[in-house]
This record gives C-alpha cells, structure tokens and sequence, in this order.
C-alpha cells in the first residue's frame, strides 16, 4: 500500500546481496565436488590404529583427492577399524592390490587416507575391500622403534670392533715372517 | 431539553433504556487500591451532545476507556444499546468499537503517513472498497472538515487545529454512530476552538449521531452540549442542562462552574503548619 | 527477613517478566499469519531493519575481517603456519564473529529504532486509537516490524561474513604476502556446510530474539520521553545479553 517503488529495490538488492553472499561462500569456500560431480561407490579398509582419522576426511591418490571418508567404525569380530571411503565414480580403474595409508597433511593439518597404486588388472568396485594398509603413526610407537633400533646399532658396533681387534693383530705377526 | 434532568433520575428504572445509547450503572473501579469510581450512574441519551466535566484528575479519560471496553469495572455494568461491554470477547468487542468513533486528546494520527492515508486507514482495514470509492469517501470526509486541500500533508506539518480535525475526519470515516471527543478544546486558540464547535454541533445534528465531549472548558460546553454530567469524587455530583446549573447548592459544583480558586477542591496542598515550619520547629 | 522479601520480590518480578514476553510473543507469533497478508509493510519494514543497516554492517565486518588478518598472522607466524590464516579466520568469523557481532550491531541500529518507534507510537496514543478504530496493533504494526528484522539478520550475518573474509584476505594477502592459492585453498578444504549453515542458524536465532525484545520493549513502553528512552535502553542491553547467551547454548549443541 504505501511502499514506494524506491523501497521495494532497495529492499530487493537487500535480499540479493545476502544471497549473493551465500552463494559465494557456499561456491568459493567449500568443497563440494563430490556431490557435484554426482555418483561415487563404495570402498572399505580395515586398519589397526587409524590415529586421529576422522569422517569427511579426504581420500587421496597422488596428492588428489578422490573421495571422502564416510564413516569409521570398530569391529568387535577382528578387533580392527573399518573405514567406509566414497569414491568418485571417474576414478574407477583403482587395482584391488592397492595400499591404503593414514597420512598428515602438513604440520598442523588433519589426517587423510592416500592410496597408492597396485599393479593388479582388476580393479576396484562399489563393496571391495582394500587388503594392504598401512595404519597411522602412532608417536609411542615411533619412539619404542627408535630407541630399538638405536640399541641394536650399538651392540653391532661393539662386536665389530671386537673383530677388528684380532684382524690387526694377524697382520703384524705375518710382515714379521 | 427538559427531561435531561429527569433523565438521570429515571436512569434507575429500566423503560429509559430505549432512549439512552449508553447507560452505566452502580459503575465501581478501583486500581492500585485506589477507588476511582464508588457507584457512578449516568446514561448518555441517543442523538445528543452529553457533556462529562469534572475537576482533574477525577477519572474521566479513565471513564471513557471504561465505556470503549480498554479496561473492565470492578464492580457495575455499561450497557451500549443494551449490550454489555464487559462480558464481551475480544472479536465481539472490536465488532463493536466499529460502532464509535474516538478523538483523541492530541489527534493520535498515524505519524508515517500523510492526511489521506489517515483518513482512508480505516476504510482500508474493514472494508473492500475499491481505490476510486474509498477516494471519494476521504475527499468528502476531509470537504466536511475544511481540509480537503491539505490531503497530500503530513501529520508534523499541520497544526494542533488541523491535526484535531484531520482524526475526525478519521473517526467519521466508517459512519459510527456514537462520537467520543476526549478534550477536544485543550490547547487550542479561539479560532480553531470555534471550527471544532462548529464540526461538533454539525456533525451531531447532520448525521443524527450521538455525541459525548470530555471537556473542562465549562464556557464552550453550555453552547455545545444538551446535558451534562458533573464528576467528582467518583459520582456524579451534578446533572441536567449547564445553565441550570449555575447556581447549583453543592459546593463543588459552585467551586468548579465558577472557577473559583479555593473550596472542596483545595489551594493548599496538605502541609505542616505555616507558621511552625517557618519559625524552624519542624524540619 | 526484608533482604528475603526483596530477593523473592525480584524473583517474582523476573518470573513476571519472563511470562509476559513469553504471552506477548504467543500473541504475535498468531498475528504473523495475517501479518503476511500485507507483504508491502514486511518488505518496508525489511527495508528498514536490513538495507538502512548494511553502511555500519559493511563497515564493521570489513574492519573485523582485517583484525582478524593481523592477530591471525601474528599468532599463526609463531608456528610457521601463516598459510592456516585463511582457515583459522573463515572459521572464526563464519561460526562465531559474524553472528554475534551483526545482532549486537543489529541490537544497536535496527533494535533501537523498532523499539522508539514503538515507543513514540505509544506515547502519542496511535497504537490505542488503532485499536480503537478496531485494527489490532500486533497485526498492523508490531508483526511486520517483528519479521523484518527476523528476515534481515540472518542476510546480514552473510554480508558481514563475507565482506569480513574479503577484509582478511586483504589484510593477509595484500599486505603480508601470505601465499593467495594455499590462502584459499586451505580454506576451502576446511569449511564445510555444516559450519556455513551453523552461521545461518545462529543469525536466525539472534534475529528472532533481538527483533522480539526489540518489539516488546517498544510497545510496552511508559507512554513518556523518558519511558520511550528507557525502553530503547533496555532493548540494547537485554539484546546484547541474550545474544551472547544464545550463543553459548546454541555452540554448546552444535559442537
């Protein structure tokens, strides 16, 4: 009744602009090719430790991503995590003998699955499994393998010094004679 | 004009109500335990222009809320036409307020719009009217006030005159068949004072309404009106035609028809003694 | 046994208030459905609350956006990961900043306005001579003011998330030469829609709760300059108090 024409477009442009706004921070900001791209299949791995892994992470092959971590779950059956990956349809020549492995992405950043590639003929589709895995870093670990192999190192320096020893002492005997 | 008198004594009996429009009986109403009104009895007599007066601050806004259902009495009825205001819902009760038209103090026009959309406000709210009617009912409505040509103004701009004739035209837009005028003289100068007296007394006898005028102003209101009522103290303390009443035995009436500055109605406000305040016995 | 009086008084007094608000938006909440026959008042009143605010909105996230650049860069640098800035200030702003920040701006500008409206119109008997001519108020006046500023927040928590992401990026990138592309890309990998839709959400929130004790406030004023005053006071403070309430709860559940 009362509203002038002049109210009404500015108005408009109000209501525009907010939405022109949403739609460049749902656009510009997110990642959303999975869906765009629509289609994906379904891929699972069992891991022993999937450290800090979690559901939305990506799935990478070659620094690329390919999919999304669906969901993460325990087995009680083989007391193991299965991890329920999303694929994009377009990458569906992955061999079934493929490496599936927890990385870090960077200093700070999250924890993502890269795959590396077998050299099969098969690949993989909607329900297989990914037999080969590699399980996070678990730093306890990393330690405990550090300090072991440091230990063993040791003990290989002391024997082998002990046989020097009695190589050098053949030697003078023999430019005696 | 000779049964204004009568009128209040028979407002007891029941056969004047076809000739009363409004009749409150044995009203009570007390807020924040205060009593503001302790048995008022009146009915405002159908075609006439009723006056309300009384001394300040004895409760007549406060009366006219009573009678437009703002607020509900503690005790007594209030019968428009024989409906009762206080025992009616919320719908019923603005079906009915459609029936009155209200003027208030200092015209209350709606700030964000101009003359016309004031005037058309009501007509657009309750009725269906097409654009070009609905003009022809503003214009003629604003022709009767003497403002059709201040149409396009705005509320700020007008003065306190115009802005009291603007909500009338307002009130009269859908045709009610009972005015309420609350002050509609204060603060105006004698010329603007003229033209609503003049719109009053026009209105009421052109449209064969009914009219009540809140009002102190006793000089204007014994041209204007055919009967008053006189409130104070929470009754009606006086009734009948305003030049019968002049010469009235109750002091109060007397102190307040005639302006006088002292009687029931106090100069002095209650104090301490003078002269022992002022020679330091008390603080 | 007087300090018990006063604190049961003050209670009373609370829970009083608390009903009434509760009752006055009950009874608008019924009025919105034919409120919304009327659109030509809604979109004045959109008009009013939203695009007469976006000067100070616009501004206020352009310059939050740009403290956010410096404190993040001077904080991520520690670290080494000044590349996180874009992500670490998206997030911030999209999730918490932007909507608390727009409804207490929102509180201050549109808040206050509604709110002396009301009040004016109250004192100047307008809202009882609508009700006299039969019009009910809450239906004319008070619901398209209640759902202009409730359609207005949550837009202006986008535009001020937005233009305040652009004001990072110049502070970041422009001036501190944070790499554009990992800029971006960092933050398009952490984003997602659930955190965009959580901004959206809480700015709807806010709205709701700043425009209903906006409207409040304004209608049930003391018919005096210095009620109108007061009611425009307490609009500020109870809004500003609210939002960050609001805020707490609403994190709480969506973390």
């Amino acid at each position: 009744m009362r509203s002038t024409r002049a109210v009404e477009i500015s108005t408009g442009l109000f209501v525009l602009l907010g939405f022109a706004c949403l739609f460049f921070m749902v656009t510009q900001i997110t990642n959303r090719e999975l869906a765009v791209n629509g289609g994906s299949y379904e891929v699972t791995a069992q891991f022993e430790n999937v450290g800090s892994l979690r559901p939305g992470a990506a799935v990478s092959m070659a620094g690329v991503t390919i999919g999304r971590v669906d969901s993460i779950t325990f087995d009680q059956n083989v007391y193991k995590a299965v991890v329920k990956m999303r694929i994009a349809s377009t990458y569906n020549r992955i061999p079934v003998d493929s490496d599936a492995a927890i990385m870090t992405s960077g200093l700070l950043g999250g924890q993502y699955v890269g795959i590396t590639p077998g050299g099969a003929d098969e690949y993989l589709t909607n329900g297989d499994r990914i037999e080969l895995v590699q399980d996070a870093l678990v730093l306890e670990n990393l330690i405990n393998q550090l300090v072991a192999s440091f230990m063993g190192r040791r003990d290989e320096q002391s024997s082998d010094s002990g046989g020097k020893q009695d190589e050098g002492g053949q030697n003078p005997t023999e430019e005696a004679k | 004009m000779v049964s204004a008198v009568s009128t209040h004594a028979s407002s007891a009996q029941p056969a004047a109500v076809s000739d009363a429009l409004i009749e409150i009986r044995d009203l009570h109403y007390s807020v924040g335990g205060r009593s503001i009104f302790s048995g008022l009895n009146l009915s405002i007599p159908r075609g006439r222009i009723t006056a309300l007066m009384g001394p300040s601050g004895t409760g007549k806004t406060t009366l006219l809320r009573l009678i437009t259902g703002q607020i509900k009495p503690t005790r007594g009825q209030i019968l428009f036409d024989g409906i009762d205001v206080a025992s009616l819902n919320t719908r019923e009760l603005y079906a009915l307020r459609r029936r009155m038209g209200m003027l208030f103090q200092n015209g209350a026009l709606l700030t964000d719009m101009d003359v016309f959309e004031n005037v058309a406000f009501p007509l657009r709210e309750h009725t269906d009217l097409p654009e070009c009617l609905i003009r022809n009912i503003v214009l003629t409505k604003l022709q009767a006030v003497g403002l059709r040509g201040a149409a396009r103004l705005m509320p700020s701009e007008l003065s306190g005159g115009m802005n009291r004739r603007v909500a009338l035209a307002r009130t009269m837009a859908t045709d009610p068949e009972v005015l309420i005028y609350d002050e509609p003289f204060t603060g105006l100068d004698p010329i603007s004072m003229g033209m609503i007296v003049r719109l009053v007394r026009h209105m009421n006898s052109a449209l064969a309404i009914t009219s009540i005028v809140v009002s102190h102003d006793v000089q204007e209101l014994s041209e204007l009106s055919d009967t008053s009522y006189i409130i104070a103290g929470g009754k009606v303390v006086a009734s009948g035609e305003l030049k019968n009443l002049k010469g009235h035995q109750s002091d109060i009436v007397n102190q307040f028809l005639n302006g006088l500055p002292d009687g029931p109605v106090p100069f002095h406000y209650p104090a301490a003694d003078y002269y022992q305040q002022l020679l330091g016995s008390e603080a | 046994m007087k300090l018990l009086r006063e604190l049961t008084g003050n209670a009373g007094d609370f829970a009083a208030a608390v009903g009434s608000v509760t009752l006055f938006c009950g009874r608008l909440l019924a009025q919105v459905p034919r409120a919304l026959l009327r659109p030509s008042l809604i979109v004045e009143q959109i008009h009013n609350a939203g695009a007469l605010s976006l000067v100070i909105i616009m501004t206020c996230g352009l310059f939050v956006g740009a403290v956010l650049g410096l404190q993040g860069y001077d904080l991520l640098q520690r670290f080494g990961s000044e590349d996180a800035l874009g992500t670490a200030a998206a997030l911030a702003l999209i999730k918490e900043l932007g909507p608390v920040v727009t409804s207490l701006l929102f509180a201050g500008r549109a808040g206050t306005a509604l709110a002396s409206e009301l009040g004016l119109m109250r004192a100047t008997d307008q809202l009882t001579a609508m009700e006299m001519m039969a019009v009910d108020p809450v239906r004319r006046v008070v619901a398209p003011r209640f759902l202009g500023g409730l359609i207005a927040m949550p837009l202006l928590t986008l535009i001020f998330i937005a233009i305040g992401i652009f004001g990072v990026q110049l502070v970041g990138v422009q001036m501190f030469g944070v790499e554009s592309s990992s800029f971006w890309s960092q933050m398009r990998s952490s984003v997602d829609m659930n955190d965009i839709a959580e901004g959206v959400i809480k700015g709807c929130v806010f709205g709701f709760a700043c425009s209903l004790v906006a409207v409040y406030e304004g209608y049930n004023a003391i018919p005096t300059a210095e009620g109108v005053g007061r009611a425009t006071t307490r609009t500020v403070v109870i809004s500003a108090v609210l939002t960050l309430m609001l805020d707490y709860m609403l994190t709480a559940v969506m973390l």
